[in-house]
């Protein structure tokens, strides 16, 4: 890049492909309105007035084929995770998993008893980021997202993952 | 409970009420043969007009013991209420059900069939409710143990270091 | 024609599937199904002591934690015969008041956002966060609490709570307008609800439908005032019943206007709760050592928002209960849905699953 550096003024960018990808990407990951529990009220909460989700670029959509974050907000049922996978399976790539809560993380407060409950989602489809609480607080929400947006910054889509 | 209630009704029943040691308990024991009859009677007299029924309660006493339903009725016009029991043979538990009497029951005997396995002979759409339709077994039985899987996904077992 | 909604859809509020049957547009019968969220509550119950499921019965209604605390412990207070002190009455009565107007926001604000209407949710979503606020003060959770103890509370009012319960009072109460002019006597909104998904008197008492949606339909029955708990006879409100103002008596927008109205009534008791509050006492004096109710069993019901939320508790003797059932209101009101929407659209559907105002996490527990 050394013939470019300093040809033009300041309005103009110069970076690799790769990372361009990632950034476009990490600045707008749209989540899934996927709300199972008490964990997808703080979620409303943080799209709603106070918190305001879609100042950091996250917008929430309905349906899995528009989506690239899915947020699973809460207990995920033996009857829900064969559905969670099959939404999972339906976004689009690129696609990123944050388990919201220690329902989702763990089974939370369940895991001892449920017969009925998944002990963490992570064990029907790959999670990014955790985030404890019963339930996160917005921030900490808030927390989790910005973190995963740090993630997918350095992933290099079109030479190699981080961490791979 | 108003010993009216119990007079009226045991004047109308006198084979399906089960007699109690101490009259002044506030529920009425009563024998699953009659009970849909029982219920039509609590629900039309005007005296009683038991119009609106609160919640059907399944119990498990135990693997050797009996299993049992527990009906919380009220009157909205009367405002009285009464508890009605009827205890199961826990091989064979069949109650009537009283679906067609109170609307709500079809929920809460799903319920109660789903947990306890209690058939409630006469509804019309007996099925699972909470659980899916491929479940085994009764949870809410006290011998119940959880399976290992459940199509594929791993159910993990109480492990004691986990604490 | 079958259509299946869910178990992921926007507008179901929570994990819920419909199976709609439907001739063009024309909805035949509906059937819903649940358990998406069925978290064995009642198994964990006879596993954990009588404290213990304090924690449990507040995630059941997540958007009325304090209610289902509440609920809960007036039932186990009863079956062991425990005297509460007036304080701790009180601060309860206050706590689940200003939870029933949390509540009743967030289900105003979705039930908006069912219709297609997005502004007042936001606005709603604002005032809810400053009952949060208080909230957070006095116990430090924002949306399960763990508050109210058998016997007692976790914690006694904060230094300021008062003025600042009173604060929120006074801002709320002007804010009531503003949502009737947003969205109550909005045209759009009018034509959405008014006289659609009507529910009769008797089908609702049959049905057991309960609390707003009984109300709703002209019922004047609120165990507050019927069979009175804790306070509640002590303080002065009235019952907003449905009188059809737009529609006919029972439609969606009688439901939702009631939910408005006892907003408002709220707010009396709540100002009511806070003059005559004892000042001193100690919320933790009648806390028993051990919660080991005596052999019996109680059904004890109180009003939560969304209706009758009754405990239905064995003892055997035993610090574990043996057995709690909760009934709980939504679950009832989901059951009337196939009776209230058949012959409406399907877009008439959601409109009226939204006046229902359910909590899954209550129906499936």
């Amino acid at each position: 890049m050394g013939v470019l550096e300093h040809k033009f003024q300041d309005n103009i960018v110069v970076a690799s492909v790769d990372k361009l990808l990632s950034w476009a990407r990490s600045t707008s990951p749209w989540y899934f309105q996927f709300g199972l529990a008490c964990c997808a009220i703080e979620m409303m909460a943080t799209a709603a007035s106070r918190h305001d989700l879609e100042r950091i670029g996250m917008m929430p959509r309905s349906s899995p084929r528009q989506a690239d974050v899915m947020i699973v907000s809460g207990t995920v049922t033996l009857k829900m995770g064969l559905r969670v996978k099959r939404l999972y399976e339906q976004m689009a790539d690129p696609k990123y998993v944050i388990a919201m809560g220690s329902c989702a993380t763990s089974g939370g407060p369940y895991w001892k008893y449920g017969y009925h409950v998944l002990k963490g989602v992570d064990l029907v489809v790959p999670v990014d980021v955790y985030i404890p609480g019963c339930p996160p607080r917005p921030e900490a929400l808030l927390d989790g997202l910005l973190k995963l947006q740090e993630k997918i910054r350095h992933e290099r889509p079109l030479t190699r993952k981080t961490g791979t | 409970m108003s010993q009216d209630i119990r007079t009226i009704l045991k004047k109308a029943f006198p084979a399906a009420i089960v007699e109690q040691e101490a009259e002044t308990e506030d529920y009425l024991e009563v024998r699953p043969g009659e009970w849909f009859e029982i219920a039509t009677f609590l629900h039309d007299t005007p005296e009683l007009k038991f119009d609106s029924l609160q919640c059907i309660t399944g119990v498990d006493w135990g693997p050797e013991a009996h299993l049992e339903v527990r009906y919380n009725l009220h009157s909205m016009e009367h405002k009285h209420k009464l508890e009605i029991r009827i205890v199961l043979d826990r091989t064979a538990p069949e109650v009537p059900s009283v679906e067609k009497i109170w609307r709500v029951a079809d929920w809460f005997e799903r319920e109660v069939y789903d947990m306890y396995g209690i058939v409630f002979t006469g509804h019309r759409n007996l099925r699972r409710i909470l659980l899916p339709d491929d479940w085994v077994g009764w949870p809410l039985r006290k011998d119940y143990e959880t399976p290992e899987t459940y199509h594929g996904i791993v159910v993990p077992k109480i492990k004691e270091e986990w604490e | 024609m079958v259509l299946n909604i869910g178990p992921q859809h926007p507008s179901t509020h929570g994990v819920l599937r419909l199976k709609v049957k439907t001739d063009g547009e024309i909805v035949s019968e509906i059937t819903p199904i649940i358990g998406y969220l069925h978290r064995c509550f009642e198994k964990h119950c006879e596993n954990l002591s009588y404290e213990q499921v304090i924690p449990y019965t507040d995630r059941c209604d997540y958007i009325a934690s304090m209610n289902n605390n509440f609920g809960y412990v007036v039932a186990v207070e009863e079956l062991m015969g425990i005297e509460v002190p007036e304080r701790v009455e009180y601060i309860r009565v206050i706590m689940a008041e200003l939870n029933r107007i949390a509540s009743h926001l967030l289900a105003l604000g979705t039930y908006g956002l069912d219709i297609g209407a997005f502004t007042p949710f936001l606005y709603m979503f604002r005032d809810r966060e400053r009952i949060l606020d208080l909230f957070e003060m006095t116990c430090g959770a924002r949306l399960l609490y763990n508050y109210m103890w058998v016997g007692g509370l976790s914690h006694d009012l904060p230094v300021g709570f008062v003025e600042a319960a009173y604060d929120f009072l006074d801002y709320f109460e002007p804010q009531v307008k503003e949502y009737n002019d947003l969205l109550t006597y909005n045209k759009i909104f009018i034509e959405r609800t008014a006289d659609i998904g009507v529910l009769p008197a008797e089908v609702a008492i049959n049905y057991g439908v309960t609390g707003p949606n009984l109300r709703g339909s002209g019922v004047a029955w609120d165990l507050r005032k019927a069979e009175p708990y804790s306070v509640y006879d002590r303080f002065e409100f009235d019952i907003p019943v449905g009188k059809g103002l737009v529609g006919s008596v029972g439609d969606c927008w009688d439901r939702y206007w009631v939910r408005v109205q006892e907003m408002l009534e709220s707010v009396k008791i709540i100002r009511q709760a806070l003059q005559k509050m004892p000042s001193e006492g100690d919320v933790h004096a009648a806390l028993p050592k051990k919660v080991r109710p005596p052999k019996g069993s109680i059904y004890k019901r109180t009003e939560s928002p969304r209706g009758d939320l009754g405990y239905y508790i064995i003892s055997s003797g035993k610090p574990v209960p043996f057995r709690i059932k909760m009934r709980s209101p939504a679950f009832t009101a989901l059951c009337v849905l196939d009776e209230i929407a058949r012959g409406w659209m399907i877009s008439d559907v959601l409109a009226i699953l939204g006046s229902l105002d359910i909590v899954l996490g209550e129906i499936d527990r």
